[in-house]
């Protein structure tokens, strides 16, 4: 096994995937001969050549709308929108397009492709290199949202993906690009979509989160130990389709819950995981659930660590919800 | 006056300054960014001086201006201080965008100045909007806007022109194009490269300038905004180039060291004193009081920078809602 960090098994992925199966055609704004502005496809181009790896130019709706027509008749794109907050010129092809064309064609056409692109906060990126808008994605049926949080699950998850047919939106947490770091088999394995993990068992709290959350979590989960209090950690790694056994048999058994996510309060995922929760567990809640999440404004530039969950935030959110008493 | 350039000497040292002061707070912006004085990402004009100062040297004072991320010098030139920009781009509340932009978002109202966007494309259509508004609203003004030829690929380009000349609205699209978008070369993102033509497709008047020569670009630039206030959209490809990377972190891989070291050759810093030194346009020490000019501005806006406070985390949520709405 090697170590690498999180993109560099995104890159392993790509790689080893597009070794096997020559329908893989990489696509997107520098991805080619510079190899990604985060350097994800670093290399594919001299391997693969410039009909697999293919550069193009600044139009994401293009992109995305390429990739359709490539997917409706034989290929398997990966199309890179070099940031999330870059995705909207291309949103109308996703959602109208791209969500929709299983189901409007009575199940006679796919478009199977993965869409990969880094977002979420902790680099000063400002309001446009920032934001974490997973939920526009999760409220349109017929896409699948990854998130991985681990180099393992990075290559893993992506292999899944590549290997299935419907379209996923892939999302990278760019703020652990290079600080998640970890084991790598270079053999052949999968993470399968729809598995939440359980990075941590606790008995006491369950804290839910994704992405860039989790280093978070697992920081303030080891801090809220020395006070006592035991916090199970799980790890969504896929929104949609989203492992709900895992949710509701933790929260049965600790009887309190915390959503971490870095995206606006209003609106955002764990919303939906707490209507789950309430509708399916409400009955084993001790204790109100909370929510620890960026605010309700647009990602701001310097109150950047303000806005984003820190393991203060999600430690201070455990000692209410432990305190509570009904 | 010289007959050569057909400018007189005063007129000579205001352009000569007004394309020194964008390129020394350029060069300060840099290292302040190395001292992570400066955050995230900061795009330099440095090398295209030429383009924003002569466009930008045709307008009037109520005129608009939109422009990309790479507007430091066009936000400069249209007369919002050195000191507003320092502070806006260390993230402090003094800012012309109260620190809440940073360096891709510069905005001021009093200048009308649009910002700092940083979609690539997305602020083509807004362009369009102003000049509606103008329209409509029976004023006499224009609308300037700035973006890269990148920008050229997206579908707002297509939506922006076809409307501004479907209405006849004043505006001015001025395309700088320097060559590269982020590590992509024109000529691998468009089918057709000669960007005029793509242009005039919309049945506009389109033109293309020398974006080296501070000179050639004010005298297009005038027949252009001349045109625009007639009442018609005018596109302006100002051929440019970069000299620094994209953004701060860049390898630079898609082009060689000597085609840098030949566009350089042409930079408007050295080319252009030159040219008032041979029309004999300048006098012994005008360099040097010229620098040591700028040099006082760009230091008293980074001191100013420094001292200016950061917003304070109480107002996390201003400026989302109008103040005073309900929560
Ligand atoms: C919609 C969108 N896609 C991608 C980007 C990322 N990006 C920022 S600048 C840039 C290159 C733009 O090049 P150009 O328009 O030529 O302007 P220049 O930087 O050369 O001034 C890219 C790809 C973005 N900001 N917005
Ligand atoms: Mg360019």
């Amino acid at each position: 096994m090697a170590t690498m960090t999180l993109i560099q098994a995104i890159t392993d992925a790509l790689a080893s995937e597009m070794r096997l199966n020559d329908d893989i055609v990489v696509l997107g704004e520098d991805v080619g001969r510079n190899g990604g502005v985060f350097r994800a496809t670093d290399g594919l181009q001299t391997e693969f050549g410039e009909d697999r790896v293919m550069d193009t130019p600044l139009c994401e709706s293009g992109i995305i709308g390429a990739a359709v027509g490539m997917a409706l008749y034989g290929l398997r794109p990966v199309p890179e929108i070099q940031f999330l907050d870059f995705i909207y010129p291309a949103f109308d092809q996703i959602v109208s397009e791209v969500a929709k064309m299983r189901y409007r064609s009575g199940g006679q056409y796919t478009t199977p492709m993965v869409i990969r692109t880094p977002y979420g906060g902790g680099i000063k990126g400002g309001h446009y290199h920032s934001q974490s808008t997973e939920v526009y994605f999760t409220h349109t049926a017929g896409l699948k949202v990854v998130i991985p949080s681990t180099p393992y699950d990075a290559k893993g998850l992506l292999l899944s993906c590549l290997r299935q047919d419907d379209p996923v939106l892939f999302l990278e947490p760019k703020a652990i690009y290079r600080k998640a770091k970890g084991e790598v088999p270079e053999e052949d394995y999968t993470v399968p979509l729809g598995e939440a993990a359980v990075r941590r068992e606790g008995s006491d709290i369950t804290l839910v989160c994704w992405g860039a959350m989790l280093p978070v979590c697992m920081e303030a989960a080891k801090r809220a130990d020395d006070d006592g209090i035991s916090c199970e950690v799980i790890d969504l790694r896929t929104l949609v389709p989203l492992d709900e056994t895992t949710l509701l048999e933790s929260v049965k058994k600790t009887g309190r819950m915390i959503v971490v996510h870095e995206a606006q309060r209003t609106s955002g995922f764990g919303g939906e995981l707490i209507a789950i929760v309430a509708e399916k567990a409400l009955e084993y809640l001790e204790a109100p659930v909370k929510r620890v999440t960026g605010f309700d404004t647009p990602f701001p530039y310097t109150l950047e660590d303000v806005y984003m969950p820190d393991p203060d935030r999600v430690l201070r959110a455990i000692l209410e919800t432990s305190r509570y008493v009904s | 006056m010289s007959e050569a350039l057909g400018i007189e000497r005063e007129q000579g040292l205001h352009l000569w300054r007004q394309m020194l002061r964008v390129r020394r707070m350029e060069e300060a912006s840099a290292e302040l960014y190395t001292k992570s004085k400066i955050r995230g990402f900061l795009h330099l004009y440095i090398g295209q001086e030429a383009g924003g100062v002569g466009v930008l040297e045709q307008l009037e004072p109520g005129d608009a201006v939109v422009a990309t991320y790479r507007e430091h010098g066009h936000a400069l030139l249209r007369g919002i201080s050195a000191r507003s920009i320092m502070a806006e781009m260390f993230g402090k509340q003094a800012g012309c965008s109260r620190g809440r932009g940073g360096s891709m978002h510069l905005f001021d109202a009093a200048a009308r100045f649009y910002g700092g966007n940083a979609i690539v494309g997305g602020h083509l259509p807004l362009a369009v909007g102003l000049g509606l508004a103008d329209r409509l609203q029976g004023r006499k003004q224009i609308t300037c806007c700035f973006f890269g030829e990148g920008a050229v690929a997206e579908g707002e380009f297509h939506e922006s022109l076809n409307l501004a000349r479907l209405w006849r609205l004043p505006v001015l699209f001025v395309c700088e194009n320097n060559l590269y978008a982020m590590g992509t070369a024109l000529a691998r993102s468009e089918a057709q490269v000669d960007l005029c033509r793509k242009a005039a497709s919309y049945d506009l008047h389109a033109q293309a300038v020398d974006g080296m020569d501070v000179l050639a670009v004010a005298a297009a630039a005038r027949a252009c905004v001349d045109r625009v206030r007639s009442g018609e959209p005018v596109f302006l490809e100002v051929k440019t180039y970069r000299f620094r990377p994209h953004s701060m972190f860049d390898p630079e891989l898609y082009r060689d060291r000597e085609e840098v070291e030949r566009w350089k050759e042409r930079d408007p810093l050295v080319t252009f004193p030159e040219r008032l030194e041979q029309a004999g346009l300048l006098e012994p020490g005008d360099r040097e009081r010229l620098e040591a000019e700028v040099a006082s501005e760009v230091a008293d806006a980074v001191a100013f920078a420094e001292a200016a406070e950061f917003e304070p985390v109480s107002d996390l949520c201003r400026f989302v809602y109008a103040e005073g709405a309900p929560e």
